[in-house]
């Protein structure tokens, strides 16, 4: 039985079957239609979430399957003081696969160690939110055409934005790639990422402003300074808008850089560039439906 | 000169640090070992200058030689039997840690889920750092200890 706990779990030949089996959902989503019939899909989400919960309920919805869960720890047994172990012991009871998100780091990994369904981790704190990454790679690689041989900059918060520490970490594993981090000295990656890209060799710079590198960019990956990470309602106030993504910095950029961006944003991608073809954050939302239907349709063993 | 006696059974922990055989001590828990334990302090060492040794009567399989290693695994550990060393044990940096440190990340699932255990993943043998399997919050061992 396998699972999906941090973005190293499936290889780089796996992961290419994956973005495969994607792209044939996308052409022939009748083919799929009850490739799931009779499953259940558990939502987990300790934690406030709208898009990735809306899209693994979409997912399992297109592939003729049933979901059921909790959105908030509210109004789970969490709030009685059960641990993740407990729940996801009775969780793999009822149901066959589980999408898991937790404001705990780790929170996915043991659930995974208890479970006897694959557990999928929707993100647990800051940590890792390896589907995340997925739609991320599976976007890249079909409005690219391949996932090497590009510079990629990531911008705004590098520290607790855990879609940059998945990605980072997956990139790594693909030839010929630059990372660029541009952030406020607060907001720098870990030390950790540095750490494993120096053991690798893996070009990068850290840089303050914005405008300096956009000129040397094939991907921008814009990220949203998130409230709910910071302990001090001061520093958040204060670098929530330091990066405002808008028409003069796009002219700077290339022609055919894309813009990406998790979702939600709030003011750090200007809504008038949302018409700019080079600003694929909506197409990357519709790719995440599509990279987690391949997903559950590999972990349930269905392909 | 100070003369400790000999001992007939048990083990001597040799070249530790000038100063850190308490701290060892305590991490080793043998305070809770129903046995003696010399501690000799800021002895003269050709190799390190000053050192501190500690003595233990009793068997060496009643502690946790990963402890030890992760403490300083250039400490020598001498088993003795009837008076005499029999065995140099090896200390190795574990791969993997249960329960010696704990993580201090209060984002992690650890600091929740009381029942798991701490668990640190050598993750760079040089700079004797660890890191949380759950987390992966940085531990460096020789700064702990």
């Amino acid at each position: 039985m396998r699972h999906l706990i941090t973005p190293l779990d499936f290889t780089v030949e796996e992961l290419e079957k994956l973005f495969d089996l994607a792209n044939d959902i996308e052409n022939n989503k009748a083919k799929y239609a009850h490739a799931c019939d009779g499953k259940i899909l558990a939502t987990c989400f300790y934690e406030p979430s709208t898009r990735t919960r809306l899209s693994f309920e979409s997912a399992m919805l297109q592939l003729g399957g049933h979901v059921l869960g909790f959105s908030d720890a509210g109004s789970s047994s969490a709030a009685k003081g059960e641990s993740v172990s407990d729940t996801i012991r009775m969780i793999s009871a009822y149901t066959d696969i589980c999408a898991m998100r937790h404001p705990k780091e780790g929170s996915a990994m043991v659930a995974s160690q208890a479970a006897s369904i694959p557990v999928i981790n929707a993100g647990d704190g800051g940590h890792q939110h390896p589907t995340q990454t997925l739609t991320d790679l599976l976007t890249i690689r079909s409005l690219k055409g391949r996932l090497n041989n590009f510079t990629i900059g990531l911008c705004g918060d590098l520290k607790f934005g855990r879609t940059v520490h998945s990605l980072i970490k997956a990139l790594t594993r693909y030839d010929n790639i630059k990372f660029v981090f541009v952030s406020p000295e607060e907001l720098k990656v870990p030390d950790y990422i540095i750490e494993i890209l120096k053991e690798k060799n893996i070009p990068f710079e850290e840089v303050i402003r914005l405008e300096d590198v956009m000129p040397t960019l094939d991907l921008l990956y814009m990220t949203r300074v998130q409230r709910e990470r910071f302990f001090n309602e001061e520093d958040y106030i204060r670098l929530k808008d330091f990066y405002v993504l808008d028409k003069a910095k796009m002219t700077l950029a290339k022609d055919d850089m894309l813009v990406l961006h998790p979702l939600p944003r709030v003011n750090e991608i200007s809504v008038e560039i949302d018409q700019d073809p080079r600003a694929a954050y909506f197409r990357q939302g519709q790719y995440g439906v599509y990279v987690r239907m391949a997903l559950i349709l590999t972990l349930l063993e269905l392909v | 000169m100070l003369n400790v006696g000999r001992i007939e059974k048990g083990f001597v922990l040799d070249h530790i640090p000038a100063g850190k055989s308490m701290s060892i001590y305590h991490h080793l828990q043998l305070d809770k070992l129903d046995c003696t334990v010399a501690m000799i302090m800021n002895a003269k060492s050709n190799k390190m200058g000053a050192k501190d040794l500690l003595k233990v009567e009793c068997d060496l399989e009643n502690i946790n030689l990963d402890v030890l290693a992760v403490i300083d695994h250039n400490i020598t550990v001498n088993v003795i039997k009837d008076g005499e060393i029999v065995e140099k044990k090896e200390l190795i940096l574990p791969k993997e840690v249960k329960n010696v440190f704990k993580c201090k990340n209060p984002r992690c699932i650890t600091s929740i889920e009381q029942e798991l255990p701490h668990i640190f993943v050598l993750s760079d043998g040089n700079k004797q750092v660890y890191r949380c399997k759950y987390c992966e919050e940085k531990f460096d061992a020789r700064s702990f200890f």
